[in-house]
Order: C-alpha cells, then structure tokens, then sequence
C-alpha cells in the first residue's frame, strides 16, 4: 500500500521532511508507530498524536491507499 | 446562529492597530452591550539560562483551520454571543509581540466571559500549532503547551 504521511514540528525536523510516501504492507496506524520507530529511532520515545484525514485517532484505527495520515508533537499555540 | 468559516491565520504578529480597529468595526452592531478579548504575548522565558526572543510558529493548517471552524460552531451553541473573531499567528513573532488574538461579544457581560475562556483554553490544547523557541544565541526549542 502506497501512504502519504505529513509531518510537523520537531518530528519534521527528526526525519528531515514535511511528507512523504511509505510504501508498505501497513494496515493500520500501529504498524505506523512501529514502522517509523525503526526507520527514525529518534522517534521511539517522542510523544505524539496521529491524526487520519485531519481527525486526531484515539484507538488504533485501520488504514486505506487514500488516508491523510499526519504526526503532530504536542500542540503549542497561543 | 451558523458563521461562514473564515481565515485564523496570519503571517507575523498581530498589530495592536488590528485590534484597535477590530473593536471599532463593532461600534455599528449596538445590539452588543459586552466585549471581551484575550491577547496571547510571546514572553521572554529564561530556559537554561538562556532567553527567548522570539516564537516560530508552525501548524498543520488544513486540520486547524478545520478544527478552528468546528470550536467556532461549538462555542455559537454553547453561548449566546453575537460575534466572535480568532487570529493566530504563524511564522516568527518576537516577545512583546502578539500571537493569538480571541474577540467575543455579546449583549451582557457574563457571557463573554465565559466563551473567552472556554476559546483560549480550546484553541491551546485541540488545534495543532507548534512553536519553536528561539534564543538570543539563535538555538531552538520546541514550546509544549502545560
């Protein structure tokens, strides 16, 4: 499967971009998790939500070819 | 009272002008009788020993703008306000200067009390903004909202 990931804040800077595309045989966001911890090591212990199709996850949650996934660090506006 | 979706964000700080003429704009609409602002100020924290001198600020802006729509339905039926604005900015802001600007009105005091908290407190823990500190030495640090 072909996914589009984005990336924000420091976990842009950790893998060096702001999107790319994974082509693997992931089929929900754990495997994400697991994935990217072993491609970026840096992002083993960073705290972070997953956001599919600009909605925040809160429980593991399968995958399609056409989902928006998005890793956002702790949020700091204001 | 449903509002088109409008835009949050803007580059740079915002102007203590834009604030001035966003209270002016309203002197038409004299069915309010209560305003009430929040002004979000990038503060000089010493980290370290080292001093912040200005915020970058980043966001994922498709969801947040989206996220900002959806507070703004929420807190329209959870308040009688009669308007409401929200800016944000992205991009550097230097301390002294202001990052988030929230405007409500209302007919009556109360109220707006109220919706400003419950917007300030939402905008910082639900839309996704990063801000990177920078310091007077040029090194960074991520800002994580408490």
């Amino acid at each position: 499967m072909n996914l589009k990931i984005k990336y924000f804040g420091m976990i842009a800077e950790i893998t060096g971009k702001k999107e790319e595309n994974l082509v693997s045989e992931i089929g929900d966001t754990e495997e994400i998790t697991q994935l990217l911890a072993l491609k970026y090591p840096a992002m083993e212990n960073l705290e972070y939500k997953i956001a599919v199709d600009q909605e925040i996850i809160l429980s593991k949650q399968n995958l399609t070819e056409k989902s928006v996934i998005a890793l956002l660090p702790p949020f700091s506006g204001g | 009272m449903k509002k088109k979706a409008k835009k949050v964000f803007q580059e740079g700080p915002i102007a203590a002008s834009f604030v001035g003429e966003s209270i002016a704009k309203h002197q038409s609409k004299t069915s309010i009788g209560a305003h009430s602002i929040f002004m979000g100020q990038v503060r000089a924290d010493e980290i370290n020993g080292k001093t912040v001198c200005a915020i970058n600020y980043s966001a994922y802006e498709e969801m947040a703008e989206k996220e900002f729509y959806n507070l703004r339905e929420e807190t329209f039926e959870k308040f009688e306000l009669s308007c409401m604005h929200i800016h944000h900015s992205l991009g550097k802001v230097n301390v002294g200067e202001i990052c988030l600007f929230v405007f409500v009105s209302a007919k009556h005091r109360k109220v707006v009390f109220e919706a400003l908290e419950f917007l300030v407190e939402e905008i910082k823990t639900r839309i996704p903004i990063f801000g990177k500190e920078i310091f007077e030495d040029d090194s960074q640090t991520w800002k994580v909202n408490t």
